[in-house]
């Protein structure tokens, strides 16, 4: 098997020489590269804006998700103290799957920050060859035969051809992510959304149930219920403080947490 | 040599250093092939720190041709795959 390298350098100069091949000479490249130009400039700018906001949605997701676990540990705490160590069972397995989905979104996060940085990057480095491109074409055909001339713009245009190539892979590459990135934010806030235990005397049983029991962590959440267990003293007699039938809304997680701090 | 990062543009590179880039871009190809996640980010890892590390930027208003490309920094070994199999990375 070839290098990677030499893979891809066959690759990118196919690419970058169908870049600016519609002009055949450097006045017309010049024209045409403006033309380019002004084009990446604003595909670039869409892209840092629909970069920035899959950024945000992440970091409203990040608070939703956060949110979501506070709410499932007071009602473990509730199904427990009710004796209901099964209800407790699937709020800390549904706890412990958001928790992991957190994790994934704070690397996501940082690596739209980095796109976002490279875009903008790319764009500065574009416009300065563009220009260089135009005081180099001028230059040339002061100094050289028309002959010479051909030549060495050849090079500075095979140059401005791969700056191109290279800034239009990047809004291709970012596109990609930022879209990777909405299909898994939706399917997070699926799961948030289906996965609040809404009223505690219902056993739990959906599709999403059975998923979640299988993706779970067993080990973290019987040690969070033996935890549980011993912070209410094993929870025997404590089924009185929770009147059946009562839905989670009406008993928020904060008031089933010990209500030892002042609320702000 | 001028080498080229994709997403970071070019860096000037001095002709004896192609043997030590030949070697991990070896390393790079052999990881992919076997489908070793682990020897694949660490050797690209090495190969384009050494770019960075070993090159000088070309500025910015510089107009060369680049005598190799890397794909860009964070390329996955999906990704490479694909290269190798297609138009993968580099889409027409």
């Amino acid at each position: 098997m070839a290098g990677l390298m030499s893979r891809f350098t066959t690759l990118f100069k196919v690419k970058a020489n169908k870049a600016l091949d519609r002009a055949e000479d450097p006045g017309e490249t010049l024209d045409y590269s403006y033309q380019k130009q002004l084009e990446m400039l604003q595909k670039v700018k869409r892209g840092v804006a629909d970069v920035v906001t899959s950024k945000k949605r992440l970091q409203l997701q990040t608070a939703k998700l956060e949110e979501s676990i506070v709410k499932l540990d007071g009602q473990a705490r509730q199904a427990l103290a009710a004796n209901r160590e099964d209800l407790a069972r699937t709020a800390l397995e549904r706890k412990t799957l958001i928790q992991g989905q957190l994790q994934g979104l704070d690397s996501q996060i940082a690596q739209l920050e980095q796109q976002q940085q490279t875009l903008i990057d790319q764009e500065r480095r574009l416009s300065a060859k563009v220009e260089s491109f135009r005081t180099h074409k001028e230059v040339v055909k002061a100094q050289y035969s028309a002959a010479e001339a051909q030549v060495r713009i050849g090079e500075a245009t095979t140059g401005l051809g791969e700056e191109m190539s290279d800034v239009g892979l990047a809004l291709t590459r970012a596109q990609d992510k930022t879209e990777q990135m909405q299909a898994r934010a939706a399917a997070v806030n699926e799961l948030v959304d289906t996965g609040a235990i809404d009223d505690l005397t219902q056993p739990a049983g959906s599709d999403l149930d059975q998923q979640i029991a299988a993706l779970t962590a067993g080990n973290q959440v019987d040690a969070e219920l033996a935890k549980m267990k011993a912070e209410l003293g094993t929870g025997g007699g404590a089924a009185g403080e929770l009147a059946t039938g009562t839905p989670a809304e009406s008993a928020p997680a904060a008031e089933a947490a010990p209500a030892e701090e002042p609320k702000p | 040599m001028i080498v080229r990062i994709l997403g970071r543009g070019q860096f000037q590179l001095d002709d004896a250093l192609l043997g030590r880039l030949n070697e991990l871009d070896n390393a790079v190809a052999a990881a992919v092939a076997s489908g070793d996640a682990a020897g694949f980010s660490r050797a690209f890892g090495e190969l384009i720190g050494m770019v960075e590390s070993e090159g000088k930027p070309v500025p910015d208003d510089e107009l060369v041709t680049s005598d190799h490309v890397l794909p860009h920094a964070d390329t996955t070994l999906e990704e490479a795959r694909e290269a190798f199999a297609g138009e993968g990375a580099i889409p027409g």
